[in-house]
């Protein structure tokens, strides 16, 4: 596939590694915000190629991780009622909530289905208009456009038996509550490629200058990462708190005029919880005032919300880099994507499935 | 699918649905899939989308993918180190 395979090309890659290897005086900790390019790093074991030139440490970036339980424990409550077709990315499904995930709801006979986007979710409520059909937003800000656009012609259409229970993310101010951590170690973060695509890379300039550290926006193919990382640690040894694009064939620094306008007509900054790590200052959105009637949370009552958390879990100290995969006691024993203790086992995003699906069992086994 | 994941496709029909939205027709290697493209105006057919969630949130940029290619062959001068290390990460 043109833009894909080509940024596969194994000879470049051992260029880069090599690069990376001689300019790099230390071990730099970077972190990588997105679960997509943990992915990739991951998978191609780019962290491994780079050990001892730099030390990658994942960041919260999976929306599916970081969707707080309480939100799940509400999903699962409004997808038991009798009229509701519930409706979600599939990632979703297998996320361990309270009591059960969505996927144990359906089979318990609720009517929960997956949906490849918010528009298709919309398109059941056109076609059963006898239904609440209510969509569950999650995401971070790559996904909130296409969130908006589904309240938003909803409202035009004036669709009424369609609501979303929204909970997104953003991701500057996580960076920000990682960076305020005195005990940080992280010197430069590989900035989300999607995320960037549609917010551009302003609000990261502030915080290079803020917290006196680099960030390199990257995309998610294995080259790509490499001269991300390779750009990044140019920076780190000449000292440059600055930001650079490695991702220029789909960033531009302004991000998508398009895409911010719509979502920030439908949707306002608010505070946010995160599964994992706690509440985060205007890190989350909800539906502006004008858009409430598609709330979910406003049009289904759920009461007695009492949330209970896997006690041997980890995902907290996952999700903030603290510790990897192989260092919780669950990972790969009680804990597998089959019978998934915590959400980062879940979403392909995880940091723990990620590790498990390319057996990175070692340091577990040792 | 995962959720952040943009997946890099070909436009190959522009049109307008009922409520003069814009949307596309996208080829991933063998599929095609409807988009919407409203958050990209300017494609026209032939050029190159990332796709999120049924939506073309950037069009690519050709010529910028070509210069960084064109960089990272230019960085022959590390072949001899290339030698040196033999790791593979094409996994
Ligand atoms: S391996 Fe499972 S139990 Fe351990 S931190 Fe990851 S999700 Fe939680």
């Amino acid at each position: 596939m043109k833009f894909v395979d080509e940024y596969r090309n194994p000879r470049m890659a051992r260029k880069l590694v090599a690069y990376i290897r001689q300019r790099s005086s230390r071990p730099w900790s970077i972190m990588e915000i997105c679960g997509g390019q943990t992915h990739t790093l991951i998978r191609y074991g780019i962290d491994e190629l780079l050990e001892g030139a730099v030390e990658l440490i994942h960041g919260p970036g999976c929306p599916v991780c970081v969707t707080p339980l309480e939100k799940i424990d509400r999903a699962l409550a409004i997808a038991s009622r009798e009229n509701v077709i519930f409706t979600t990315f599939g990632d979703m499904m297998r996320v361990p909530g309270s009591r059960g995930d969505l996927l144990s709801a359906k089979a318990r006979g609720a009517d929960v289905r997956m949906v490849y986007s918010p528009l298709d979710a919309l398109n059941l409520a056109r076609s059963h208009p006898e239904k609440e059909v209510v969509f569950f937003a999650v995401g971070f800000e790559t996904t909130a456009p296409a969130n908006a656009m589904a309240v938003w012609m909803a409202a035009q259409e004036g669709i009424t038996n369609f609501s979303v229970l929204v909970s997104h993310v953003l991701v500057p101010p996580a960076i920000r509550a990682l960076m305020d951590d005195p005990e940080t170690e992280i010197r430069g973060f590989i900035a989300p490629g999607h995320v960037c695509t549609v917010m551009g890379y302003v609000e990261y300039e502030a915080l290079a200058r803020e917290y006196d550290v680099p960030f390199v926006v990257a995309g998610f193919e294995p080259l790509d990462l490499l001269q991300g990382i390779a750009m990044l640690v140019d920076l780190l040894e000449e000292g440059k708190a600055e930001v650079q694009n490695q991702y220029t064939r789909s960033v531009c620094r302004e991000g998508n005029p398009h895409a911010r306008a719509l979502m920030e007509k439908v949707f306002a900054v608010t505070d946010m919880t995160w599964r994992g790590i706690g509440t985060i200052p205007a890190s989350g959105l909800k539906l502006r005032p004008e858009f409430e009637a598609f709330d979910a949370e406003k049009r289904f009552a759920v009461s007695d919300l009492s949330t209970r958390e896997s006690p041997v879990c980890i995902a907290g100290a996952i999700l903030q880099g603290k510790k990897k995969p192989p260092d919780c006691p669950a990972f790969a024993r009680e804990c597998t994507p089959e019978n998934p203790l915590g959400a980062p086992m879940v979403s392909s995003e995880g940091a723990c499935a990620a590790y498990y699906a390319f057996r990175r069992f070692r340091e577990a086994r040792t | 699918m995962t959720m952040c994941l943009g997946v890099p496709g070909k436009v190959v029909e522009v049109f307008r649905n009922e409520l003069g939205l814009l949307f596309g027709k996208v080829q991933f290697g063998g599929i095609v899939k409807e988009v919407n493209l409203s958050y990209t105006p300017d494609v026209k057919v032939g050029d190159y989308v990332v796709v999120h969630v049924g939506f073309a949130i950037s069009k690519i940029d050709e010529e910028e993918a070509r210069q960084v290619f064109a960089f990272l062959e230019r960085m022959g001068d590390l072949e001899g180190l290339e030698q040196e290390m033999g790791g593979d990460a094409s996994g």
